[in-house]
C-alpha cells in the first residue's frame, strides 16, 4: 500500500508546524523522516493518524484521497502507529490492550479475549517475538511493550506502519532487534514510516530519507548520504558531530564514592553499594538504560536523595550528610535531568534563574537586599558568554527553547568555583546544534582540570566524551571500562551481560 | 519483581502485626482486666424464619475469652500464612470477627443483643452508602472524580419524597429519584468534561447547591404544606419465598424493600459489566490512559459523559431509599454526609465494586453497633460509642488495606492535542 501526502499545512496560532509538506511512501518501503525536535515530524504523523486536523492538504492511500479526521479512520484505511509514548493501558493485560477498541462480544455481551490471545500467539510466532498475552503490560520491559504495539498494528492489518521515535526508549540490543523486525515487516510488504533524529539508524534501514526542518521538507535523499551531510541538512548549517577531545594528562582523584547505597521512600535499594572515583581533568561517563539507578546516583552526589549510605568524598572531605547548599558551594556543579522540573523556576526571569544559587551572596546581595542592577549586569555577561538566544534577560525563563534553557542551567552551575561537574542527561531533548554546544562545554571543563561525571543513556554521547565509562545495571556498577570499548561490548553491558574481556 | 513481592510482604507484615496486637489486647482487656460480671444473651430470631437457635446465653467473661481466643488463634494462622508468603485475608477476617464478638459480649454484659437485628440494621444503614459508592465507582473508573455523591443522594431523596407525596404512589417516587440524580450528574459532566472545571471544587459546589436548594424548598414548601408535599408512602417488605425463611440470613437479605433488591441487582450488574464486557473494558481504559483509548478510536469524553449520567441514575435510586425506601417523609439534610462516607467506602474498597460494598457494610455495621449498644444501655459512655465506627475505619485503613491506587487519569480532564 502506498501513502502520499500532498501540501499538508498545519498552524498553531502564528506558528507554522507543517508548511505544505509533500511526501510519498511506496509499498514495502522504509521511509525515514529525519528532523530535529520541534521540526514538525510528530505533528505531521498525528495528522496522518487523525489525531490532529490539517489546515489544508490531502492524504492519499493507494492514489485515493482519504478523509482522515479520527484515529479510527486511519485504522480502517490501514494506517497503524506506534507512538513515542506507548498507547497501552499499563494495568491491562496484553490481550486486553489488543482487544480495546476492536472488541468482539459473545453471549450476554461477554468480551471475547480468546480470539485476540490466539492472534497474538500467531503473530508472535511469525516474527519470533516472545509475548505472553496474559501478562500485565506495566510489568513488561519497554522493548516488549513496543512489540505489543507492533503486534496490535499487525493484527488489525496495518499496511502502513508509523514508528514515532521508536528507539528513544530502547537499549542498543533492543534497537538492533527492532531494526531487524522492520526489515522483516518490509519483506512482507508493510510500508514503514520511521521517524527519528538518530542518523546511524536511518542509514542502516531506510530506503528513502526525507529531511524536515522548521515544518518544511528540506530534502529527499538516499541512505548513502553521509551522517555529516544529513546532520547539516537537519540543522541548517555545518555540524561537528564528533567533538574534538584533546589529549592531556589526567590528575588525581577528586571525587571518590565508596559503598554508596541509595534507598527509595520504601527502603528499597535503588543504588547498591557502588564504588567509583573521578579524576581531575577526566570525564567519567555513567552509562545505562533509563531506570537503572543513574538518576538516583546523580542526585545522591549532591545529597538530593533522602536515604544515602556509604561515603562521598570531595577532595578528601566527606560530603554525605552535607546539605544540598553545602554540596553545591563545596564545588559541585549539578545539571539535573529535567531542566523544567529541577533546573529552573519557569516563571522567574532569566536573570533570576542565573543567580538562584548565589542570591544570598555578594555582589548580588547587600544585607537583606538583592542588588537588581548587579543581577542584570551579571546576567548580560553570562548570556554573551554562553550564547543564550533571548529577547531580554527579564523575560520568564519558560519562554526560552529547550537548548537555551539548558544553557541557562549550565551558565548558572559553572558560575561558582567548581571542582566537579555532575551532568545528568544534559542533552536529552536538545537539537543537534545545542548538543554540540553542551558537548564542547563539558570537554572545556575537563580540559580546565575539573572532574566531570556524565550520566547519559545515549551511547554516542558516552563514546564521544568519556575517558572512562561506568555501566550501571539494576542499581549496580557492573564494570568501569576504558573509552576504547566497542559499541557492542557497551551495549551488552547495558543489558546486564558481563563480558570479562571488556574489563579495564 | 522481587521488589513488588517484598512490598506485598511488608504490607502483610503490617496487617498481621496489627491484627495480632488487637487480638491479644482484646483477650487481656475484655477477658481478664475488666471482665463482664453478668450473662450476655444473643437473640437470633427476627421475623417468622425457621429457627435453629432462638437465644444463646453465655457468661460475658467466658464469652469474651472464647471469642478473643478464637481471634488469637486466627492471628497465629495469619502469622503462619505470612511466613509461607501466602494470602492472609481469611485468618485476618476470622480474627476481626473474634475481636468484634468479644467486644460485643463484653459490652452487653447483662443485656440482650438482637444479633440478627444488628446485622439487618447494618445492611440497611449501608444501602445508601452502597448506591453512593457505585455512583462514585463508575465516575472515577472513567476518570471523573465525583465529590457530588452527597448532592446526588440528597436531591433524589427530596424529589422522590415530593413526587411520591403528590402522586400517592411509591413507584413514581422511585422513578423520579434517578432523574434527579442524573440532573446533578448532568451539571457535573457538563462542567467537568466540556469545560474542564476542577472536579473537586465543582463537586463541592454542587453539594452546597443541593443542600441550599433543598433546605429552602423544605422550609418554604414541605413544612407549611406538609399534607400535600411531604407525606410520601413507603415500599413494604417483600418476602422472597423459601429464601426469607432461612435462619439468620433470611430476614437480613430476603425480606426487604424493592430498593434493597435493586441494590443487589445493580452491584451484581456493575461487577459483571465492569470486568467482562466491552463497556467495562472501555470504561477502565478511559480512566487509566485516555490518550491511548482515543488512539484506538474510543470517544473518551462521550463515554465519560455517558458514564457520569449512569452514575447519577444509580445514586438517585440510593436517594429514593431515604424517603420511599424507608421513612417516607423528607427531612432537612437527611443524608447527613452519607455521600462522603460512600466516597470513603469507594477508596477503602480500592475502587472495586465488591470492595466498596464490603467497606460500606463495615461502616454500616460499626454505625449500627454503636446505636444498638447505646439503645440497650451499655455502661460505655455514648460519646465513646460514637467514635467506634471511625476507630474501626482508621484501624482497617491503616493496618489492613494496602496501597490503594486510584485510576491513573482520575480527575484529569481529557483534551486531545495534549498529544503533540
Amino acid at each position: 500500500m502506498s501513502l502520499e501526502l500532498r501540501g499538508i499545512t498545519k498552524t498553531f496560532g502564528s506558528f507554522t508546524a507543517n508548511d505544505s509538506i509533500n511526501l510519498r511512501v511506496e509499498t514495502g518501503q522504509i521511509h525515514a523522516i529525519l528532523g530535529e525536535n520541534g521540526a514538525g515530524k510528530s505533528t505531521l504523523m498525528n495528522i496522518v493518524y487523525g489525531l490532529l486536523k490539517a489546515d489544508s492538504g490531502e492524504i492519499l492511500v493507494d492514489e485515493k484521497i482519504m478523509n482522515i479526521s479520527e484515529p479510527s479512520d486511519a485504522l480502517s484505511a490501514g494506517i497503524g502507529m506506534v507512538h513515542q509514548h506507548f498507547m497501552l493501558i499499563p494495568v491491562f493485560t496484553v490481550a486486553e490492550n489488543i482487544v480495546l477498541g476492536h472488541e468482539k462480544t459473545g453471549k450476554l455481551g461477554v468480551l471475547d479475549i480468546n480470539t485476540a490471545r490466539e492472534a497474538i500467539l500467531k503473530v508472535s510466532k511469525d516474527f519470533g517475538f516472545e509475548v505472553d498475552p496474559d501478562a500485565i503490560v506495566e510489568t513488561l520491559p519497554v522493548g516488549v511493550q513496543q512489540k505489543v504495539e507492533i503486534i496490535r498494528a499487525l493484527i488489525y492489518e496495518a499496511k502502513v506502519l508509523i514508528l514515532d521515535e521508536p528507539t528513544a526508549v530502547l537499549t542498543p540490543q533492543e534497537t538492533d532487534e527492532l531494526l531487524k523486525t522492520m526489515q522483516e515487516l518490509k519483506s512482507k510488504g508493510t510500508s514503514i514510516i520511521f521517524i527519528t533524529h538518530k542518523l546511524r539508524e536511518v542509514r542502516a534501514v531506510a530506503d528513502q530519507i526525507t529531511i524536515i526542518r522548521r515544518g518544511k521538507v528540506i530534502a529527499a535523499v538516499s541512505p548513502q548520504t553521509t551522517e555529516g551531510e544529513l546532520a547539516s541538512m537537519m540543522v541548517g548549517r555545518a555540524v561537528d558531530l564528533a567533538p574534538v577531545k584533546h589529549k592531556h594528562s589526567i590528575g588525581d582523584p577528586i571525587l571518590v564514592a565508596t559503598d554508596l547505597t541509595v534507598r527509595d521512600a520504601l527502603g528499597t535499594a535503588v543504588v547498591k553499594k557502588v564504588n567509583f572515583h573521578v579524576n581531575a581533568g577526566e570525564v567519567l561517563a555513567v552509562a545505562g538504560v533509563q531506570g537503572n539507578g543513574q538518576s538516583e546516583l546523580a542526585r545522591a552526589i549532591i545529597n538530593l536523595e533522602e536515604h544515602i549510605e556509604g561515603s562521598i568524598k570531595l577532595d578528601g572531605r566527606e560530603m554525605r550528610g552535607e546539605s544540598i547548599y553545602g554540596s553545591l558551594h563545596a564545588g559541585i556543579a549539578f545539571i539535573p535531568e529535567s531542566r523544567e522540573l529541577d533546573g529552573l523556576v519557569g516563571s522567574f526571569s532569566i536573570a533570576e534563574n542565573l543567580i538562584l544559587d548565589l542570591h544570598d551572596q555578594a555582589p548580588y546581595a547587600k544585607g537583606i537586599n538583592l542588588s537588581a542592577g548587579v543581577v542584570l549586569a551579571e546576567a548580560e555577561k553570562r548570556v554573551t558568554e554562553f550564547d543564550i538566544r533571548l529577547q531580554s534577560v527579564s523575560d520568564a525563563v519558560s519562554t526560552l527553547s529547550g537548548g537555551n534553557k539548558q544553557k541557562v542551567v549550565i551558565a548558572r552551575e559553572l558560575s561558582r568555583p567548581v571542582k566537579v561537574l555532575v551532568a545528568s542527561q544534559p542533552t536529552r531533548g536538545l537539537d543537534v546544534g545545542s548538543i554540540e554546544f553542551v558537548h564542547e562545554r563539558i570537554l572545556a571543563e575537563r580540559d580546565a582540570g575539573r572532574g566531570v561525571i556524565l550520566f547519559s543513556t545515549e551511547l554516542d554521547e558516552v563514546m564521544a566524551l568519556a575517558d572512562r565509562i561506568a555501566v550501571m545495571y539494576r542499581g549496580e556498577i557492573l564494570e568501569i571500562v576504558d573509552s576504547n570499548v566497542t559499541r557492542e561490548e557497551l551495549g551488552l553491558l547495558m543489558a546486564g551481560v558481563v563480558n570479562k574481556k571488556a574489563s579495564a | 519483581m522481587s521488589e513488588i513481592r517484598s512490598n506485598i510482604q511488608k504490607r502483610r507484615l503490617r496487617g498481621v502485626s496489627v491484627i495480632s496486637a488487637l487480638s491479644v489486647l482484646s483477650l487481656i482487656f475484655f477477658g481478664f482486666v475488666s471482665p463482664g460480671k453478668d450473662k450476655t444473651t444473643f437473640g437470633f430470631v427476627l421475623n417468622n424464619e425457621w429457627v435453629i437457635l432462638k437465644e444463646w446465653v453465655i457468661a460475658a467473661a467466658t464469652g469474651a475469652r472464647i471469642f478473643s481466643l478464637i481471634s488469637v488463634i486466627a492471628s497465629l494462622f495469619a502469622i503462619l500464612a505470612y511466613r509461607k508468603r501466602a494470602q492472609i485475608i481469611v485468618p485476618v477476617a476470622f480474627a476481626t470477627f473474634g475481636i468484634f464478638m468479644s467486644f460485643i459480649t463484653w459490652a452487653a454484659s447483662g443485656k440482650f443483643i438482637p444479633f440478627t437485628g444488628l446485622l439487618q440494621g447494618a445492611l440497611l444503614l449501608a444501602v445508601p452508602l452502597v448506591f453512593g459508592s457505585m455512583s462514585g465507582l463508575i465516575c472515577e473508573r472513567s476518570g471523573v472524580i465525583n465529590i457530588a455523591i452527597e448532592g446526588q443522594l440528597l436531591a433524589s431523596a427530596f424529589v422522590s419524597g415530593v413526587v411520591a407525596s403528590l402522586t400517592h404512589k411509591t413507584i413514581w417516587g422511585l422513578i423520579a429519584a434517578p432523574i434527579a440524580g442524573a440532573a446533578i450528574s448532568f451539571l457535573l459532566a457538563t462542567f467537568s468534561i466540556k469545560f474542564s472545571v476542577d472536579q473537586v471544587i465543582l463537586g463541592f459546589v454542587l453539594n452546597v447547591l443541593v443542600i441550599g436548594l433543598t433546605d429552602f424548598l423544605y422550609k418554604k414548601l414541605l413544612v407549611p404544606y406538609q399534607a400535600t408535599w411531604n407525606t410520601a408512602p413507603t415500599f413494604g417488605h417483600i418476602d422472597i419465598p423459601i429464601l426469607s425463611k432461612l435462619p439468620i440470613l433470611g430476614p437480613i437479605l430476603f425480606s426487604q424493600s424493592v430498593v434493597v433488591y435493586l441494590m443487589f441487582a445493580i452491584v451484581a450488574t456493575i461487577t459483571f459489566a465492569l470486568f467482562k464486557t466491552k463497556w467495562g473494558l472501555r470504561t477502565r481504559a478511559i480512566g487509566e490512559h485516555p490518550t491511548a483509548a482515543d488512539t484506538v478510536g474510543i470517544d473518551v469524553n462521550k463515554l465519560r459523559f455517558k458514564n457520569v449520567m449512569i452514575a447519577g441514575l444509580i445514586a438517585g435510586v440510593g436517594g429514593a431509599y431515604y424517603t420511599v425506601g424507608s421513612v417516607g417523609a423528607f427531612g432537612k439534610e437527611m443524608t447527613a454526609g452519607a455521600g462522603f462516607i460512600a466516597l470513603a467506602a469507594l477508596i477503602f474498597g480500592k475502587w472495586s465494586p465488591l470492595g466498596a460494598v464490603f467497606a460500606a457494610l463495615l461502616f454500616g455495621f460499626a454505625d449500627n453497633l454503636q446505636s444498638t449498644l447505646t439503645i440497650i444501655g451499655v455502661s460505655i459512655p455514648s460519646e465513646f460509642m460514637l467514635m467506634v465506627p471511625y476507630i474501626a475505619t482508621i484501624i482497617a485503613v491503616t493496618g489492613l488495606v494496602g496501597r490503594v491506587r486510584a485510576p491513573a487519569a482520575d480527575g484529569v480532564p481529557y483534551q486531545r492535542g495534549g498529544a503533540h
